[in-house]
């Protein structure tokens, strides 16, 4: 039997992976969009876990709401990654820098 | 149908936003589609005012004092914006009829924020409001640095989504509701698990005010963003999300205060300190009133810091008299242009009142008023938050938040010194504008009034404060 505290270390596990991934990584935002969806499935995860176990149906409502909204947000972040690549020519995260900051 | 008559506001503007959606579709008449969202604003403050206070959708969302005040406010900064977008829209080629349709969109967004009383709701207003304004700082999508705005604005705000979420899941597994009601009643002190989850939601609401150290993208999508954009991040999203901050933590964790009051306590400070250092070196308005919203978000955290009825109605004056001196130094920033170029650099300032003495002298109303200069309101602003800190024995946050604002005194002070004694540059043909004259004129005049007349305003902040205490 898998107990609850296995299921939250991997969904940390795989939380850290999703922002380590935004920080640490330095050549495309494509990878950055792949981390997001790794952190909003980490939380998935959790809330399914935590719905199991304390017997109670509306996290895993909350996981489905999660669910449709990842797909929202990443649509949304393609759209403007298009954008940007049409204007700059590239989406190589050292050249994101006419802003400084 | 009869369950949709408590959000009404809500349901209206989301009506309005879908007929107008497709409206723009068939007319090209921008002007129409602008004047029909501000009237369906106009109507939803009205809906607002009428709405009783009750808790809906199996208390999922509540209708109180608090809400109300903070919707109007809300609609306000949302109104304002469109305003100052009908006066750019044609010279800085965003020329769209999405625009007020995204600003009506983000307002749903942000009123659900305001009243949700449930985890659910309270990720799904927050996403509403996110997404759309993702949209809107890349709205400008010809030029290079709107898109880079938009960008970065998405991927670190699709970040704190995810933060936030991570928290929430954590609340949910430990107190097993997603009801703040529900979850108030069964907190309990030391519960690691539920502390893992309020940093979490904490640093999340920290990215949506932008509070140090969360603060990284408020500067460069300021400054790439189209100017009415700007104003309208400025604007209405810091209001919404300091109200949800409020109601989640008052409401859910009111019993296990000390838990959370280090994390804004250390959010506060932070935000001040760095803000005050920051914005010195700033060349660029835009980028110098990003640092100042900062700064002003750590004055308001202090509010929530002391997590007493005082505390929260001097953050709900604070946040109004924010409100109404943001309105005005945008529809000034809007009104630095010449032949359809604008201007944003605080030299092209210099020598402005020989040209435009009436401006010159609004505009150091408001930049006094930022800096908290009595008579005017912004010294009133802080000295509730201070007076509420100092009752709450919060001494630290109150001096440095002195300190704080003498340093910060600086930089708005040297925005006056440039337009008053340096050689004449530039004149500004955008002061002739009818649409920014309805701006900044209420706006000087509330900020002036504020001192003679405090009354209907302390008032109003005391009653939203009511409903949670």
């Amino acid at each position: 039997m898998i107990q609850l505290e296995q299921f939250l270390i991997l969904s940390s596990l795989i939380f850290s992976i999703g922002v380590i991934g935004i920080f640490l990584n330095r050549k495309n935002v494509i990878i950055i969009l792949m981390s997001v969806e790794l952190i909003l499935l980490a939380v998935n995860i959790n809330l399914v876990a935590f719905s199991y176990f304390l017997g109670d149906l509306t996290g895993q409502i909350f996981a489905l709401f999660v669910l449709t909204v990842a797909a929202a947000e990443a649509a949304i972040g393609l759209a403007i990654l298009v954008v940007y690549n049409r204007n700059a020519g590239n989406i190589e995260i050292e050249n994101i820098n006419s802003l400084k900051g | 149908m009869s369950i949709f008559i408590p959000i009404v506001p809500e349901f209206f503007i989301f009506l309005s936003a879908v007929t107008l959606l497709v409206v723009g579709l068939f007319v090209k008449n921008i002007k129409l589609i602008i004047n029909l969202s501000i009237l369906a604003l106009l109507i939803a403050i009205v809906l607002v005012f009428m709405q009783s206070i009750q808790t809906v959708f199996n208390n999922s969302l509540v209708i109180d004092e608090f809400s109300k005040v903070m919707k109007v406010l809300i609609l306000m900064g949302s109104l304002s914006a469109i305003v100052m977008y009908h006066s750019s829209r044609k010279d800085l080629n965003i020329d769209l009829f999405e625009f007020p349709i995204l600003i009506l969109l983000a307002t749903i967004g942000m009123m659900i924020m305001v009243s949700a009383n449930d985890l659910i709701a309270i990720f799904i207003g927050l996403e509403l409001q996110s997404l759309t304004l993702y949209v809107l700082a890349a709205l400008n999508r010809n030029h290079l640095s709107s898109s880079e705005a938009g960008l970065k604005y998405f991927l670190l705000g699709a970040l704190s989504s995810g933060l936030l979420l991570f928290g929430l899941s954590y609340i949910y597994g430990f107190t097993g509701n997603t009801n703040l009601n529900l979850i108030s009643t069964t907190v309990t002190s030391g519960n690691i698990g539920l502390i893992i989850g309020i940093v979490f939601v904490c640093s999340g609401i920290a990215f949506k005010v932008s509070a140090v150290p969360f603060h990284m993208w408020t500067p460069d999508v300021y400054e790439g963003a189209p100017t009415p954009v700007t104003a309208f991040f400025a604007l209405a999203p810091k209001v919404a999300a300091l109200a949800l901050a409020v109601r989640f933590l008052v409401v859910g964790f009111g019993d296990i205060s000390f838990d959370w009051q280090q994390i804004i306590i250390f959010l506060s400070l932070a935000s001040m300190i760095f803000a005050a250092f920051a914005a010195i070196a700033q060349k660029n308005i835009k980028r110098l009133m990003a640092y100042s919203s900062i700064g002003h978000v750590g004055y308001a955290l202090i509010g929530l810091a002391c997590g007493t009825a005082q505390g929260i109605s001097s953050l709900i004056i604070y946040l109004t008299i924010y409100l109404a001196m943001n309105i005005g130094v945008f529809a000034f920033i809007l009104s630095m242009k010449n032949k359809g170029d604008y201007f944003e650099n605080i030299s092209d300032l210099a020598g402005l009142y020989k040209t435009h003495p009436y401006y010159s002298l609004l505009i150091t109303i408001f930049m006094f008023s930022l800096a908290g200069i009595p008579p005017l309101a912004g010294f009133f602003g802080k000295f509730y938050i201070f007076i509420a800190a100092i009752e709450s024995n919060l001494m630290l946050l109150a001096i440095v938040g002195i300190l704080a604002s003498v340093i910060s005194a600086f930089y708005y002070l040297r925005v006056i010194k440039v337009i008053y004694f340096d050689e004449n540059k530039n004149s500004f043909e955008g002061f002739n504008s009818r649409s920014l004259n309805i701006l900044i004129n209420p706006s000087a005049f509330l900020i002036l009034a504020f001192c003679v007349y405090p009354v209907p305003l302390i008032a109003i902040s005391n009653y939203a404060a009511s409903s949670f205490f």
